[in-house]
């Protein structure tokens, strides 16, 4: 079987044909890494380049990565642990006194759609409980999402919340209608994303990948 | 030479709020003729306020602001209430400069102030005061319209219909009446928990459950709720909803090009229903400004909508910048914080745009050539954008038909789609809009999928369980 079959089921997001395919796959001697590299990481690319290209919207985003996870759910138990590693570990929320979720939601989604590992604590999040779920999930990167003038304050609460936890320097990034990359940088943030797609493109550079 | 509508037969409604009366149920239009459906001008004038009377022949500004970056605390709090008595008073007074004639200043709370139903309570109270003193020192007519905030998706899934965050919400709302709030508001978002994720996936099945199914259930339950609050204060009336947080999400996020503009126009036309319920529950207008599906509520109800576009630029971004008034009544700049500009204080410069935009509007009224210049809005803006092209007169009127000649608020939800995709399509094939190829593959995606739906709202529940059941409380929409 020519695993291109399997990258353009990715491309056009059918999460059971992709799931399908990656049992024939496997079935017919490919190995899981071959399957992972060759068919399902180069379909993602493709996938985030019709993105850019604006030939794709959030939609098709998310129904390639769904089919992404389902041939995933077929192939984790064959690849080593060295082989298939999530790019980073996120921590995502909107601060305390603001309910705002979407925009949140969608940064998360697109994160999970590139690789990384999402813990998504909701709206109105404590800079307490951020400080709690960094510790316990070893998250390298924390998410934090306000869009109301008025809950400004709480990012940079959270923030200084985070830094006095350390010892470990988790990297923060921040987002949403009324931030700025210059808010960002006065309040000790390590990031400032304008949009869904920036902050996927952040969330790589703070993890270095 | 325009003529004025002809004013329909008296209002099923009383012009005060109505939750004594029983749920009404529009099966007909009170504008069927698009050329009706025009700014200044409602079948069912409303007075309210301090001697203001909207859809009787003006347009009055809508003025609503917002605070700076700051922590709302009790510390901060002699602060926040000396910020919201700067921005009135700078508000009204270039009201009274410039001879408006008549305003609406609308207090939108933040989260916090309906969570302390006190602190909601004490700016109204404010705010009223001082709407009163330039009613009697400078005779300006005018009405404070309180938003409260609906505080229920705190939780999740939201409990809807009872438990503290209800609760709260309702004290909110019971004493802002109290403290002279003349229009009680909200953007409520019963619904949303499924309707986010449908949107993000572009799933039509799960956008109608969350428009068509669950929304429509709660807003009845919550207006009737609203009215019943209205009724209860001496003065008070039921404004109206939005579905701000469904059709102007897909709207923003349209215009990140994250969504497809086509989805957002046919979301904007789902919306319809929904926010229809309110006035079907006691609501009796102004609708709310950020609700662009307001034409098709006036072509349906008669009732004023407040409306806002090119002078909501402080807030946000749209492709409606002119066309968004062509029905309007209140002509409104959505939000803007109290920030300092070269001419004065961002509330008090966006006032006055407001209040030149009105001026504009009630002069063509005055010589008679309001549907004129209501032409030109539309024109001006109506092939650039589907979103656009969807909320033109004639446009609302066919959506506004779908919807009342559909029997059930599911039907209705579907039938204002396939309305939509309808319009979309013909201004395409007529040549007036152009769609890039990646559009109008998703209108054809839309398209199809709304042909694919089950017949009734109980096929679709049962279809969709997999994807949506575990999002929402069934309960609390009385399923």
């Amino acid at each position: 079987m020519d695993l291109t079959t399997i990258k353009q089921a990715v491309i056009e997001g059918d999460d059971k044909q992709v799931a399908d395919l990656a049992r024939r796959a496997l079935d017919e001697g490919h190995s899981a890494e071959s399957v992972l590299n060759d068919a399902l990481i180069v379909g993602m690319g493709e996938v985030g380049a019709l993105f850019e290209q604006g030939e794709y919207f959030v939609p098709e985003l998310l129904l390639s990565a769904r089919a992404m996870q389902a041939a995933m759910e077929v192939l984790r138990p064959l690849l080593s642990a060295s082989s298939y590693q999530p790019l980073g570990k996120v921590v995502m929320g909107t601060v305390q006194g603001d309910l705002h979720d979407i925009g949140k939601k969608l940064v998360a989604m697109m994160l999970e759609g590139s690789g990384f590992e999402v813990i998504d604590l909701g709206t109105d999040v404590a800079p307490a409980r951020f400080v709690e779920i960094v510790e316990e999930s070893g998250a390298q990167i924390v998410g934090l999402s306000a869009l109301l003038t008025t809950t400004l304050p709480a990012m940079e609460a959270t923030v200084s919340a985070l830094r006095e936890a350390g010892p470990v320097r988790v990297k923060v990034m921040i987002g949403g209608a009324p931030v700025t990359s210059a808010y960002a940088q006065s309040i000790g943030a390590d990031g400032y994303a304008p949009d869904a797609s920036s902050a996927v493109a952040l969330a790589r550079r703070l993890v270095g990948k | 030479m325009a003529m004025p509508p002809t004013r329909p037969a008296p209002s099923p409604w009383p012009a005060a709020s109505s939750a004594s009366e029983p749920p009404l149920r529009y099966d007909s239009l009170t504008v069927p003729d698009a050329q009706d459906l025009v700014f200044g001008r409602a079948p069912y004038p409303l007075r309210c306020g301090l001697e203001l009377e909207l859809g009787a022949g003006a347009v009055f500004p809508e003025v609503n602001f917002t605070l700076p970056p700051i922590a709302i605390t009790d510390a901060t709090w002699p602060d926040i209430l000396a910020q919201y008595r700067e921005m009135t008073e700078g508000v009204l007074q270039r009201a009274l400069a410039l001879q408006a004639p008549g305003i609406v200043i609308e207090f939108e709370h933040l989260p916090p102030m309906t969570k302390h139903p006190q602190w909601g309570a004490e700016i109204t109270a404010v705010l009223r005061q001082l709407l009163e003193r330039a009613h009697e020192a400078g005779g300006l007519p005018c009405a404070l319209r309180a938003t409260v905030v609906d505080l229920r998706h705190e939780q999740r899934p939201p409990h809807l219909r009872d438990g503290p965050l209800w609760e709260t919400m309702h004290r909110s709302f019971a004493d802002c009446a109290e403290a002279g709030a003349h229009i009680l508001s909200i953007e409520s978002v019963g619904g949303k928990e499924v309707f986010d994720e449908a949107l993000l996936r572009g799933d039509v099945p799960g956008l109608v459950l969350a428009l068509g199914v669950l929304a429509p259930r709660d807003m009845a339950w919550l207006w009737q709720r609203i009215a019943e609050i209205c009724d209860g204060s001496g003065g008070a009336i039921a404004g109206g909803d939005s579905a701000c947080g469904f059709a102007n999400t897909a709207m923003q996020l349209a215009g990140q090009r994250l969504l497809p503009e086509v989805l957002a126009a046919v979301v904007r036309a789902m919306a319809a229903p929904r926010s229809l319920v309110a006035f079907e529950n006691g609501a009796v207008g102004p609708s709310k400004d950020c609700a662009y599906e307001g034409p098709v509520i006036k072509a349906i109800t008669g009732r004023t909508i407040s409306m806002e576009g090119k002078s909501a630029t402080c807030a946000h971004f749209s492709p409606l910048g002119n066309i968004a008034a062509a029905a309007c009544d209140l002509w409104s700049n959505e939000s803007v914080q109290n920030v300092r500009l070269l001419s004065g204080s961002a509330p008090q410069a966006f006032a006055e745009s407001l209040i030149y935009d009105c001026r504009l509007m009630n002069e063509a009224l005055r010589r008679g050539q309001e549907r004129s210049l209501r032409d030109l809005l539309v024109d001006s803006d109506q092939y650039h954008s589907p979103q656009a092209l969807v909320i033109s007169p004639q446009a609302s009127v066919a959506i506004a038909k779908a919807i009342v000649a559909a029997p059930s608020d599911y039907q209705r939800c579907v039938a204002a789609a396939q309305t939509a995709v309808g319009l979309i399509r013909e201004a395409v094939t007529q040549g007036d809009l152009r769609l890039p190829p990646v559009e109008a593959r998703w209108l054809g995606r839309i398209e199809s999928a709304l042909a694919g739906l089950p017949s009734s709202e109980g096929k679709l529940l049962e279809e969709t369980a997999a994807e949506y059941a575990h999002l929402f409380d069934a309960a609390s929409y009385g399923l």
